[in-house]
């Protein structure tokens, strides 16, 4: 099961960029067709408040690969650095 | 003898009260939305675009972006100072907010100051919003037995839907008490009456306040503040520090993310899929909502009970797996219902109503033609088609303005109710057992910033935005109607798969720590 984890990070991992690829090139035609106020703010919201999340599904990937998520804490004393 | 009893109504006292001011500021937050048509032409007009452009922003900015920001401002303070003061203060800026709104002169009286009062009257709205969810979910998981976390804060999930359900009622109820004549009496809500919605919130807040008032702090909280061992920088130790950073990424990931646009889309795009792609009347595609909603709320209940019994992560991924599989047969079963391909007109109760109304000093006049077409089962088909007459001979609209509007028979009516209630079971499913399952994930001394983050990311960004995403995607996808559809599915699929694969079924027997 560990080792399932570890592999689907890489699939998490990829999953940000493409996110960010795909959002950024129909944001991009999208305001293009429509070059209108309210295009481009509506885009424009989605890529800022987009783009960190996807960041953040790759630090999730990242830690997956790692293998944190093979051992969940118990109790709130092993969170803690 | 006495003791358990006493336990039991102490924690129902905690729950009402608790509840009540959640439910209050989901009231405040979404008569706004409910209302936002009305206050665009009070306080936005779309012949301004910088008014437009406020009006975009209100929309979106207090919705989905202020929203996580109000997790980390209220969350930081409810775990340095505690959760009773800090969610009585996201109450009191959310009701101060909400009956300001309601006193703001409009565009037509002081001008742009008009759209940007309200625009900052939003934005603090949705600060108050983001903060008050984890500090009641918080507040009441700490005062509940370890056996029923689940059962007691399920009575804090079913806030967000009572609050929905409360400011639907009061707007249709207001809408329609102003005036005995029905067409006069929605002309007076659309001038001043939708004020009137905002301004009650204030007897709500108050109530709620003295409530509030009289309750004590967190026993765990007040006992860690007690052995000072509160954190000294709770936004530090919640996503800087690697081990409790990895935990909020798998509550965003693995639970929040799908739980918020499975409720979105049972709650919210049912409803405008139903008014804006089915063509169902106003007031029936609300009440269907209402229904709906009325029927499936005790399963918040029932869910949230049942995951201290069975784990809360099976229960969430159940209802995100029922959400995916059948989202895509249930939609198009609602579109279907009110599909007039499907049915019989009968032509000879066609009726035909044509009326000019001329524009001041033009020549020209507006001309309004309203068809109403009967079909076998019952349904009525209003089509309003709007054109300009010119004065000026052979000159004519390219493309006349044509709204319909669909009134279901009473069978019609009902199935449609059925099937948002199957959807929002499954928004019972996820949602009932969330607030348990968050407030277990993180330790006492961070757990009010470490939960409301992925929590208000998950429903305000990726649930809020799945009626604008689904909508947005039906207009560049124009050849499926069902094509808004695959942002809730994709988003739920991603995290049911990061649920199954990472989450663990445990119940944490111990929060006290």
């Amino acid at each position: 099961m560990n080792t399932l984890k570890r592999f689907a990070g890489v699939l998490w991992l990829m999953a940000g960029p493409l996110a960010i690829y795909y959002l950024v090139k129909t944001a991009a035609a999208e305001i293009n067709k429509k070059p209108v106020i309210d295009t481009k703010i509506q885009w424009s919201v989605f890529v800022i408040v987009f783009i960190p999340i996807a960041i953040g599904i790759m630090i999730f990937g990242y830690y997956a690969i790692k293998g944190e998520y093979g051992h969940l804490p118990k109790n709130s004393a092993e969170i803690a650095d | 003898m006495n003791q358990p009893t006493n336990e039991i109504q102490g924690i129902r006292r905690i729950i009402a009260a608790s509840s009540v001011g959640t439910l209050i500021e989901w009231y405040d937050f979404y008569i706004f939305g409910s209302l936002a048509p009305v206050i665009a032409s009070q306080f936005f007009p779309r012949t301004n675009p910088t008014a437009a452009l406020l009006s975009t922003l209100a929309t979106f900015a207090a919705g989905f972006i202020v929203r996580p920001f109000g997790a980390l401002v209220f969350g930081r303070l409810g775990d340095l100072i505690g959760r009773k003061y800090t969610f009585l203060l996201t109450l009191i800026i959310m009701g101060s907010a909400t009956f300001a709104i309601g006193l703001v002169p409009g565009y037509e009286t002081i001008g742009f100051a008009a759209p940007i009062i309200v625009l900052i009257l939003r934005l603090l709205q949705g600060l108050a919003l983001g903060g008050e969810y984890g500090g009641a979910a918080t507040y009441v998981a700490e005062h509940a037995p370890p056996k029923r976390r689940g059962f007691f804060t399920s009575w804090i999930q079913t806030t967000a839907t009572l609050g929905l359900f409360l400011s639907l009622g009061i707007i249709l109820i207001t809408r329609h008490s102003l005036d005995e004549d029905r067409i006069k009496s929605i002309a007076k809500f659309n001038d001043w009456g939708w004020r009137i919605p905002f301004l009650v919130s204030i007897i709500l807040v108050i109530i709620s306040v003295y409530i509030r008032l009289k309750m004590k702090e967190s026993p765990l909280y007040a006992k860690l503040k007690t052995e000072g061992k509160t954190s000294i920088n709770p936004l530090k130790e919640s996503f800087a520090h690697r081990s409790n950073l990895k935990m909020v990424l798998l509550a965003l990931f693995g639970a929040t993310m799908g739980q918020g646009v499975v409720w979105y889309t049972g709650q919210f795009y049912a409803q405008a899929f139903i008014e804006n792609i089915c063509k169902v009347d106003f007031e029936q595609s609300r009440t269907i909502l209402i229904w709906a909603i009325l029927f499936a709320t005790p399963f918040f209940v029932v869910f949230g009970s049942l995951s201290d019994k069975i784990g809360r992560k099976w229960i969430m991924i159940v209802g995100m797996l029922l959400a995916i599989i059948t989202y895509r047969p249930l939609f198009g079963k609602l579109f279907s219902i009110a599909d007039e391909k499907n049915k019989v007109e009968i032509v000879n109760k066609k009726e035909i109503n044509t009326s000019l109304k001329p524009v001041a000093s033009t020549g020209n006049s507006l001309r309004f033609v309203g068809i109403k077409h009967l079909f076998d089962d019952g349904m009525l088909m209003t089509e309003t088609k709007t054109d300009t007459v010119y004065a000026l001979a052979g000159k004519t609209t390219i493309k006349p303005d044509v709204k319909l509007s669909k009134l279901l028979p009473a069978k019609e009516y009902w199935m449609m109710v059925a099937i948002v209630f199957i959807m929002i079971i499954y928004v019972t499913l996820v949602y009932g057992p969330i607030a348990a399952f968050l407030v277990e994930m993180f330790p006492t001394k961070i757990r009010y910033t470490s939960m409301s983050l992925p929590y208000h990311i998950g429903n305000g960004i990726f649930g809020g935005l799945t009626p604008f995403i689904a909508l947005l995607l039906t207009t560049i996808y124009t050849g499926d109607k069902l094509v808004g559809l695959y942002y809730p599915i994709i988003v739920a699929g991603v995290c049911f798969l990061i649920g199954l694969l990472y989450l663990r079924n445990k119940i944490d027997p111990d929060v006290n720590d």
